[in-house]
C-alpha cells in the first residue's frame, strides 16, 4: 500500500509534465489539423534554455530560491514561446494548403534540425545540475518504507495547475479564446467574420510552446538533466496522452499526460523498467483501435 | 529544365525603389532580431559538465553574432532573389521540339542508368570505395522502392518501415548463427517473416487514416526496436548480434580456401570479389523488387491500391476489400524490407540496434517523398541524390542530420509533390472530373 502511495505521488508528477506537452499537440491538431512532429523537441529547447538561465543567475549570486524560479520559468516561456512562433512561420505556414502528408514531413525535418541544433550547440553529454528545490515531507512512515512528498513535487503540481487554469481562462473566457475556438470549427468562415486566423494559428503555437517550456523546466527541476535527445521519446508519450484524452480535448489532454504517468510509473514498480516505453506505445496503438476518439473527444463525422 | 519562362507582364510595381529597399531591410532587421533572440542563450552561452559533474558554462559571443549576421544577410539575400525571380506561380512554356526531346531523354535516361549500373563494378573496379557507396545507394533503392508500395502506391504513410528491414536483418542473423542456414535459404523466410509482421502491424491499423496511422507505425517501429534492446537473451541487446555468416554463391563461398570460387574458376583470389558480388546481389535484389511492384500495378490488387491513395471513400463504395488491400501493401511493403534487412546482415557481418533507429525510416520515407511517391525512377534518382549528398556531408558529421532536416523542409516548401515527378493513377479516365482528389482534403468536396 505504502509502495502504492508512493508511485502514485510519481505517477502524478510525470503525468502533469505529460500533460503540460500534450496541450501543445492537442491545439496544433484541434486547429491545424497536423501532429506537430517537432513539438517534443520544443520541449527539450524548454529545458535547455531554463538550464542556462538557471546557470547564469546562479553565477551572478542569485540566492532566493523563488525568484530563481520565477525568472527561469519567465524567461524560458518567452524564449521557447519565440521558438514555436518561428518554427510555425518558416516550416508550417507555407504548406497550409499543400497536400495532407506535407506539414508533417517538414514537420519531421523541423524535428531533425531543433534535436541536431541542440546537439551542435550545447553538446551531445547529459547536462546534470543540483538539486535547486530540496527537502519534502513524510506522509506515512511503516515498516521502514516511507512515503515522501517532496517539495519539487508540490512545485511541479501546483505549476501544472495554475497553468491549466490560466489557460483554460484563455480559451474559455478571452478574444483570442474565442478566436481559437472558431477557426478549429471553421477558418474560411471564420476569416469571413474577421478572424486572422494567421495570426490566431501562430498564437497557438506560441502558447502550446510556452507550456511546453514549463514542462521542460519542469522536467529540470525533477529529474535534474536535460539531454539533446529527450525530446523525442517525451513527445511520442505527451501525443500517446492527447490521443489517449481525445485529441483536440484540453482537459482531455491533461486527464490523458495523467492516466500515461500513472501507467508508466506503475509498470514501472511491478513489472519492468526496460519495457516502460513499449508499454507506453502500446497503449497508443490499443486506444487508437478500440477508442479513436479517446476519453473525451468528440467522435469524427466522415463526410464524402 | 531547359525552356523559356514566360511570365505574365510583370505588373508595375507600385513602390519606389526606395520603399522596396526600406522594406527588406526592415524585413531583415526582424529576422534578424528574432534570430538574436533565438539563439541567444542556445548559442552564446555553451555549457559542459566539468570533470567532478558541476556544470560550467563559457560565453561564445562572436559565434552568435555571427549568426545573427548570417540571419540579417540572408534574408536580404532570400528578399532580393525573390524580386529577381518574379512573381510565384509562372508557367513554363517549352517549346514542341524541346519537349519531344525531352521526353526522348526522359525515356532514355531508366536504360542507361541501368546499363551504367550493370557496370559500375566492372569501370570501379579497383575503387573499393565506390563499390562500397554503390552497394549502399541500392541498398536504399530498394528500401525505398519497397516502401514506394505502401507510401506511393497504396498511400498509407508509414513512419515505421525500418521495423521490417530490423525484422529481416534479425531473422538472418538469428537463422543462420544459431541453425547455420544458408544465406538462400535465410533470404525467403526474412521475407516471410517481415511480411508477417506487416500483416501484424496491418490488422490493427485498418481502420486507421493518415496522420493517425503514421503515429501508430512509428510507435510499431520503436517498439520493434525497444523488443530488440531489451530481450538479451535472443538478440544480444544493445551489444548486437556478430560473426553473421557471409553469402555463398549458390553453396560456393567467396573465400580464398581450395573449395572458393576463386580457386573452382582457377583465377587469383581477391577480396573484391565479395563486393563485386554483394554488389550484384543487391542489384538483383532491387531489380526483383521493381520488376515485382511493376507487375503488381498491372493487377487488379495494384489497381486497388491505386485506387485507395486516390479515394478510400470511394474506394469502398465501389466493393473494393479495403481489408486485404491494405494487408497486402503492408505486407509486400515489409517483405521486401525484410529482403533488403537480410542482405544488410549479411553485408555487414554485424548488426545491432543501433541501425534501426527512428532516422533510418525518415530517410527512407525522404527518398520515397523526393522521388514523387510512386514514381520507381524517382525513388531511385532520390536514393542515389540522398545517399550521395549524404557522403558529401561525410566530413561534417554533426551537421549531417541537420541539414537533411532543413532540405527535408525546403523541399516540402518547394516541391511538396516530390523532385523528380509524380505518378499518376495507372488507368484512369480519358475525361478528367472537374475536380480531381488531388484538390481536395480528405472529408471535404
Amino acid at each position: 500500500m505504502d509502495y502504492f502511495a508512493q508511485q502514485l505521488i510519481n505517477g502524478i508528477v510525470l503525468g502533469s509534465i505529460y500533460g503540460l506537452i500534450a496541450i501543445g499537440y492537442t491545439m496544433v491538431y484541434g486547429i491545424v489539423g497536423m501532429i506537430n512532429f517537432a513539438h517534443g523537441d520544443i520541449f527539450m529547447i524548454g529545458g535547455f534554455i531554463a538550464l542556462i538561465t538557471f546557470l547564469i543567475l546562479v553565477s551572478i549570486g542569485l540566492t532566493v530560491v523563488p525568484v530563481i524560479l520565477l525568472i527561469v520559468l519567465l524567461v524560458s516561456m518567452a524564449i521557447t514561446a519565440l521558438y514555436g512562433w518561428t518554427v510555425e512561420r518558416i516550416a508550417y505556414r507555407p504548406l497550409r494548403h499543400s497536400f495532407r502528408l506535407a506539414p508533417m514531413l517538414s514537420a519531421i525535418g523541423m524535428s531533425f534540425v531543433l534535436t541536431n541544433y541542440s546537439q551542435i550547440a550545447q553538446g551531445a553529454r547529459v547536462k546534470p545540475v543540483p538539486p535547486i528545490i530540496t527537502g519534502g515531507y513524510t506522509l506515512l512512515e511503516k515498516n521502514g518504507f516511507v512515503v515522501r512528498l517532496s517539495n519539487v513535487q508540490i512545485v511541479v503540481v501546483i505549476t501544472t495547475i495554475v497553468l491549466l487554469a490560466i489557460f483554460t481562462w484563455l480559451v474559455a473566457r478571452t478574444r483570442l479564446g474565442r478566436d481559437m475556438r472558431a477557426c478549429e470549427q471553421d477558418q474560411t468562415m471564420a476569416a469571413l467574420l474577421g478572424v486572422d486566423v494567421d495570426r490566431t494559428i501562430s498564437m497557438t503555437f506560441v502558447i502550446g510552446a510556452a507550456l511546453a517550456a514549463v514542462a521542460g523546466m519542469m522536467y529540470l527541476l525533477y529529474y535534474g538533466l536535460v539531454d539533446f535527445f529527450m525530446g523525442f521519446v517525451a513527445g511520442i508519450k505527451a501525443f500517446t496522452a492527447a490521443v489517449l484524452g481525445g485529441i483536440g480535448s484540453l482537459p482531455g489532454a491533461m486527464l490523458g499526460g495523467l492516466a500515461i504517468g500513472l501507467i508508466e510509473t506503475m509498470w514501472s514498480a511491478y513489472f519492468s523498467v526496460e519495457y516502460k516505453d513499449v508499454a507506453a506505445f502500446s497503449i497508443l496503438i490499443v486506444v487508437l483501435i478500440f477508442m479513436p476518439t479517446g476519453l473525451l473527444g468528440r467522435p469524427e463525422v466522415e463526410k464524402v | 529544365m531547359t525552356g523559356e519562362r514566360v511570365t505574365a507582364p510583370a505588373p508595375e510595381s507600385k513602390l519606389a525603389p526606395r520603399a522596396v529597399a526600406a522594406f527588406i531591410f526592415k524585413k531583415a532587421l526582424i529576422s534578424a532580431l528574432v534570430a538574436l533572440v533565438l539563439f541567444s542563450l542556445m548559442i552564446g552561452i555553451r555549457t559542459e559538465a566539468g570533470p567532478t559533474g558541476q556544470l560550467t558554462y563559457w560565453t561564445r559571443f562572436p559565434d552568435l553574432a555571427g549568426m545573427v549576421a548570417a540571419v540579417f544577410f540572408g534574408s536580404i539575400a532570400v528578399e532580393l532573389l525573390r524580386l529577381w525571380w518574379g512573381p510565384v506561380g509562372t508557367v513554363m512554356v517549352v517549346p514542341p521540339k524541346v519537349a519531344s526531346g525531352l521526353a526522348v531523354a526522359r525515356r532514355a535516361i531508366a536504360p542507361l542508368l541501368l546499363i551504367f549500373t550493370f557496370l559500375v563494378p566492372v569501370i570501379f573496379y579497383q575503387q573499393r570505395y565506390i563499390l562500397d557507396l554503390g552497394i549502399l545507394v541500392l541498398t536504399y533503392v530498394m528500401l525505398g522502392w519497397g516502401l514506394n508500395v505502401v507510401v506511393g502506391l497504396a498511400g498509407l504513410l508509414d513512419l515505421g518501415y525500418v521495423a521490417f528491414y530490423a525484422v529481416g536483418a534479425y531473422s538472418y542473423a538469428l537463422l543462420a548463427t544459431n541453425f547455420d542456414l544458408s544465406f538462400w535459404v535465410c533470404l525467403p523466410l526474412a521475407g516471410i517473416l517481415a511480411a508477417l509482421w506487416g500483416v501484424m502491424l496491418g490488422f490493427p491499423v485498418l481502420r486507421l487514416r493518415g496522420d493517425y496511422l503514421a503515429i501508430v507505425t512509428l510507435a510499431f517501429g520503436e517498439i520493434i526496436r525497444l523488443v530488440i534492446i531489451n530481450w538479451q537473451s535472443l538478440t544480444g541487446g544493445p551489444n548486437g548480434v556478430s560473426g553473421i555468416p557471409r553469402p555463398s554463391l549458390f553453396g560456393i563461398p567467396l573465400t580464398p580456401g581450395d573449395d572458393g570460387l576463386a580457386a573452382k574458376l582457377g583465377i587469383e583470389f581477391s577480396p573484391t570479389h565479395r563486393i563485386v558480388f554483394l554488389f550484384y546481389l543487391i542489384l538483383a535484389l532491387a531489380l526483383l523488387t521493381n520488376w515485382v511492384t511493376i507487375r503488381l500495378r498491372r493487377l487488379p490488387i495494384g489497381r486497388a491500391w491505386e485506387a485507395l491513395r486516390e479515394d478510400e471513400v470511394a474506394c469502398r463504395a465501389l466493393g473494393i476489400n479495403i481489408t486485404t488491400t491494405k494487408l497486402t501493401a503492408f505486407a509486400t511493403g515489409a517483405m521486401f524490407g525484410g529482403f533488403a534487412g537480410a542482405f544488410f546482415a549479411t553485408r555487414q557481418g554485424f548488426i545491432s540496434p543501433e541501425s534501426f533507429t527512428f532516422q533510418e525510416s525518415a530517410l527512407v520515407l525522404a527518398i520515397v517523398v523526393l522521388g514523387g511517391m510512386g514514381s520507381q525512377l524517382g525513388v531511385a534518382l532520390a536514393a542515389l541524390a540522398m545517399i550521395g549528398g549524404f557522403e558529401l556531408f561525410r566530413g561534417l558529421d554533426q551537421y549531417r542530420m541537420l541539414v537533411f532536416g532543413l532540405a527535408m523542409v525546403m523541399l516540402m516548401i518547394w516541391r511538396p509533390r516530390g523532385l523528380i515527378g509524380h505518378r499518376a493513377p495507372t488507368v484512369y479516365l480519358e475525361r478528367n472530373q472537374a475536380i480531381s482528389s488531388d484538390l481536395v482534403k480528405e472529408g471535404h468536396g
